[in-house]
């Protein structure tokens, strides 16, 4: 690893992995590598198995009690694209948030072209949801809610308990995007009343890119049209698509080394424990929101409440551009942030920060306090020159 | 073959399927073996899951519940 770097693009993708992912997809590459589950030989074989053990330790981390509720997809996004585009039609009416990624939002709005109805519930300006605000918006012919279970720009977390629990009383399907959650803060699609739940690999999780997954509830796939059909390894003498989890939403060969990698970072985080996890990031976050809160030159978004949010930071320097502050963070202090709208130009019109954007640092759990005092060190910097120039 | 136990083997619809019933019934303690579908029994390209006919009760009752099967067909011993 590059000791003059600080990453803090975690919420784009987590870097770096734990060394086991690294070790396992490469040992996974060179000396098994065949098509998982499809041949019947040996190779073949372990290569299924490999998959089976990252549908089974995902399905443990969510409290997902049957593994095959889980189809593996290449990201949240082709995830989220399923639960929306394959279940969702015209007359129908669904319920969402003004904090949602285009992973969501864009699919939603591509379906209200093809007739759906759409609710967009507006949060206040730190990003926060009023779960009432979701019930008021259901009606008569309300088929789905769907939001993320934390903010990509604000760390703002949802009340998903609180949603799922209406959805369940009034029969409607709830859909999670949990690509900034899953694996750094604790889910159970049971106790949280969640139908659809789309995760990514690649984040929190620890796995390689090209890896995500989509669980759904019993029963529930029969109403959900797969967006690709192919091979499958099963059932190869029928023509017809197969109906069951989780072939149906699986065709085609799997990204197999990043599977692997995934089920090795899954295991480091149970290793670990999430709730640890969880702790150490809360540690980080309040730490940056107390130094970050000295700068009179700094504007926050968001709640800045440690317990209320992931380690995700919008932020702005006064008279300073996003992109001008993040190439700066980059070339003179080796830190990467992403400057912009974050794929979620909804989210910043609530926040207030719209066309603009904002600089966002997003943490992980290999980050630590010094690497928060340098970022500290480049804000003041920064800001420093910008008032002598 | 090596052994003149008599063979069976149980058909699932996935080898998703195939893969966590063989676990199950390894875990178990039963020999099996996952391999391809003979084609006599289906043109089917995946897999299928080879044990000892004697266990056939034993192995049911550990997999019901818990995995689906489409069908268990015994193997000809030549
Ligand atoms: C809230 C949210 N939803 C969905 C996504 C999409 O994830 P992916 O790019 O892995 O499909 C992201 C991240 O990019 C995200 O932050």
């Amino acid at each position: 690893m590059n000791k003059n770097i600080v990453y803090f693009d975690n919420a784009a993708t987590s870097w770096p992995k734990p060394q086991v992912v690294y070790l396992t997809a490469d040992r996974y590459s060179r000396s098994i590598g065949g098509s998982p589950g499809r041949s019947g030989h040996r190779l073949s074989i372990e290569a299924g198995r490999i998959i089976l053990e990252a549908r089974e330790k995902l399905a443990s981390l969510f409290g997902i009690s049957d593994p095959f509720r889980i189809a593996f997809t290449k990201n949240a996004t082709e995830a989220l694209n399923i639960a929306i585009s394959g279940f969702l039609s015209s007359g129908e009416h669904c319920v969402t948030t003004s904090m949602e990624h285009n992973s969501v939002m864009r699919p939603l709005r591509a379906m209200e072209k093809k007739g759906i109805e759409l609710t967009v519930v507006p949060c206040s300006s730190g990003g926060e949801l009023n779960p009432l605000d979701i019930k008021k918006a259901i009606k008569k012919n309300t088929r789905m809610v769907i939001c993320s279970h934390a903010s990509n720009v604000t760390g703002t977390i949802m009340p998903v308990e609180e949603i799922g629990r209406f959805t369940r009383e009034c029969g409607v399907v709830f859909c999670v995007d949990a690509a900034q959650t899953a694996g750094a803060v604790s889910i159970d699609v049971e106790e949280m009343g969640i139908d659809l739940l789309a995760f990514t690999g690649h984040k929190s999780l620890f796995g390689l890119q090209g890896t995500g997954g989509l669980y759904i509830r019993k029963g529930l796939e029969t109403e959900i049209t797969p967006l690709l059909r192919g091979g499958t390894g099963s059932r190869s003498e029928f023509e017809e698509h197969p109906d069951f989890m989780p072939d149906r939403f699986e065709s085609g060969t799997p990204n197999t080394p990043g599977l692997a990698g995934l089920e090795a970072g899954v295991s480091f985080i149970m290793e670990k424990g999430i709730n640890r996890i969880r702790k150490k990031e809360i540690e980080l976050t309040r730490y940056f929101i107390e130094k970050l809160r000295a700068f009179t030159f700094v504007e926050i978004y968001g709640l800045q409440e440690a317990e209320k949010q992931i380690p995700v930071f919008s932020f702005n320097i006064k008279g300073v551009s996003p992109s001008e502050a993040a190439l700066f963070f980059d070339e003179e202090y080796g830190i990467m942030s992403r400057p912009g709208l974050h794929c979620a130009p909804a989210a910043h019109r609530t926040i207030g920060a719209f066309p603009r954007g904002t600089i966002r640092f997003s943490l992980g759990y290999f980050n630590d306090t010094a690497e928060l005092d340098r970022a500290c060190a480049a804000i003041s910097d920064l800001a420093g020159r910008r008032r002598v120039s | 073959m090596k052994s003149q136990t008599p063979q069976a083997v149980i058909l699932f619809s996935s080898t998703a399927h195939a893969l966590m019933a063989e676990k199950i019934a390894k875990t178990q303690g039963f020999p099996c073996k996952l391999i391809p579908v003979p084609r006599h029994l289906s043109s089917d390209c995946g897999v299928c899951l080879r044990f000892n006919a004697e266990d056939r009760d034993a192995l049911e009752a550990a997999l019901r519940n818990r995995i689906d099967w489409t069908e268990i067909c015994l193997l000809s011993s030549s």
